[in-house]
């Protein structure tokens, strides 16, 4: 069923009735040409390009639990191409083209929402910093404007400008950044995938990988053996787990991130914004949830939820930036399993298996890569050869010592 | 989390910092080649299970420790002194 309005205006009249599920629910074939190990956005965006942009059918995505119950399902949104790196900057501008395309591609509304990012600087090494990463945002061909204390006065008039210890001299604006309803991108994905005859299969763990004379050959899974030519790995915070089932070791160690959310509240926080002296940003989610976060907990971890030190952090740097927050109450928090690389950048590859291909090491910003990642690993899988915006994302950068490191900050895995 | 140190005792895990897995004492000597080098900066095995850190007491007795863990319910299992462990000599 193709959505629009008059869609919307048919079914309201006919007692919605006619709506129907939006995928299939099939059962496993005994062999694909490909099988992608993981139904997040990265695994559900890499089917549907592979099927738009390759012509290619037999594609089956296997998840463990259901689809977009990963990382997608719980990250804070948040889309924006404001990298600095040669290799990071050309790929975050490509996927963020592909998001502003994204809904009348994928007929689903995604509610991508160009509000922007305001990163907020602190210190005149911090201004020089973010105008550099400004120029180079503007030489890969998006948009930067630095604003100076009173432009930020202008659009936040809600921070407290008093503060002495961590003063806000202005902030790095990013115009077409902003942010999506991130379940919706995993189903405008998966159902657009589903019509082009990509199986999705939920429940479907896979708990080994096959590999014959250097080939992979098929998967195990909790549903029986399915047979592929190429088989994708896409697993996010799983990726060391899945690896391991063909001998690959990783640079990556899997990390906790938690988010917050409160109650609703009347529009107040129109934009991202980002604290640079603290680990805190916000937005405000159209149901008026205030949505924010800091960073990791700094420790390994599976458990899929944080604790209170990092919680403590978080809403003590937000109450420093803006104070008027602290009479909402929160009413949620959660945890997910970030596929943390030593350098802070993903892994677009193949492996040392032929047909075996891997797609991982999104950190905890991985939500914005989802169309661009789907493109590009879609392009590796299907011709064997890198796609230029992500030509550097390679698995043996680290052996070779050529680290795409954004933030500077050392080859250790929970530094960035 | 809380942590107890061998010498002060169970601590607020906001006492400790931790440097990364205990491949950190391994460190390779400076021509051991790529293959050594990538080991210790960056390969893991990246257990979903029990594993073994080095965590530096900063806000008390300063002593690098080595914690056993569990990453999936974030239990201390075991906590020993790097001293102990290495003859003196220190995490990095
Ligand atoms: C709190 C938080 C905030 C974040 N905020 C942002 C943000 O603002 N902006 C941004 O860009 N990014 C953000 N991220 C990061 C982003 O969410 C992730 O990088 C991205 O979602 C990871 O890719 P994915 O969607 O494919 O992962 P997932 O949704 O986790 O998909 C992986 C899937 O693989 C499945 N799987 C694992 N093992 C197996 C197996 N053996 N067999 C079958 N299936 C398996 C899992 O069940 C899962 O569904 C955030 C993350 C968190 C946790
Ligand atoms: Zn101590």
């Amino acid at each position: 069923m193709r959505y629009s309005g008059l869609q919307v205006l048919a079914q309201g009249l006919m007692g919605n009735r006619g709506w129907k599920p939006v995928w299939r629910d099939p059962e496993p074939k005994p062999a694909y040409d490909i099988v992608i190990i993981g139904g997040g956005g990265h695994g559900l965006a890499t089917a549907y390009y592979l099927a738009r942009e390759h012509g290619l059918g037999n594609i089956a995505v296997l998840e463990k639990g259901y689809l977009g119950g990963g990382n997608v399902g719980r990250n804070t949104t948040i889309v924006r191409a404001n990298y600095n790196l040669p290799g990071n900057s050309e790929f975050y501008s490509h996927s963020l083209k592909l998001w502003e395309g994204l809904e009348a591609d994928l007929n689903y509304n995604v509610m991508h929402s160009q509000r922007g990012v305001i990163n907020l600087f602190h210190s005149d090494g911090q201004r020089d910093a973010y105008a550099r990463r400004g120029n180079a945002m503007i030489n890969q061909g998006d948009d930067a404007i630095l604003l100076d204390r009173e432009g930020c006065r202008r659009m936040l008039p809600y921070l407290d400008y008093d503060q002495t210890r961590f003063p806000i001299y202005g902030g790095l604006y990013h115009p077409r950044g902003g942010t999506a309803r991130h379940d919706a991108v995993a189903w405008g994905y998966a159902r657009a995938a589903d019509q082009r005859g990509v199986d999705l299969i939920q429940q479907c763990e896979v708990t080994g990988i096959d590999i014959a004379g250097g080939k992979v050959t098929g998967v195990q899974t909790t549903r029986g053996a399915i047979r592929a030519a190429k088989v994708a790995i896409v697993v996010a915070g799983r990726s060391g787990q899945v690896a391991a089932m063909a001998g690959l070791r990783l640079p990556i160690e899997s990390h906790i991130l938690q988010a917050f959310v409160t109650e609703g509240l009347k529009p107040c926080i129109d934009h991202v914004v980002t604290y640079g002296m603290g680990h805190f940003y916000i937005s405000q989610s159209d149901k008026g949830g205030l949505v924010f976060g800091g960073d990791l907990d700094f420790y390994a971890s599976y458990a899929a939820r944080g604790n209170l030190p990092m919680a403590e952090h978080v809403m003590e740097a937000g109450l420093t930036l803006m104070p008027m927050i602290g009479k909402a109450r929160v009413l949620r928090s959660w945890g997910g399993i970030m596929d943390m690389t030593p350098d802070g950048s993903p892994i677009i590859d193949k492996t040392h298996v032929d047909g075996l291909y891997i797609d991982c090491g999104w950190c905890y910003g991985g939500f914005k890569a989802v169309p661009g990642s789907g493109f590009s690993f879609a392009h590796l899988i299907a011709t064997d050869r890198h796609h230029d915006p992500a030509a550097r994302f390679r698995l043996d950068r680290f052996r070779r010592g050529v680290l795409l490191d954004e933030e500077g900050t050392g080859s250790q895995h929970n530094l960035h | 989390m809380r942590i107890t140190c061998p010498l002060c005792g169970d601590r607020d895990s906001r006492e400790f910092s931790i440097r990364g897995h205990e491949t950190y004492l391994d460190r390779p000597a400076p021509d051991a080649g790529e293959a050594a080098w990538d080991n210790y900066l960056h390969l893991r095995d990246n257990p979903a299970g029990e594993t073994a850190e080095l965590w530096y007491h900063g806000a008390g007795c300063a002593a690098w420790l080595r914690v056993r863990r569990n990453t999936l319910t974030h239990e201390v299992l075991k906590v020993d002194l790097v001293r102990d462990l290495t003859g003196g000599d220190h995490a990095d």
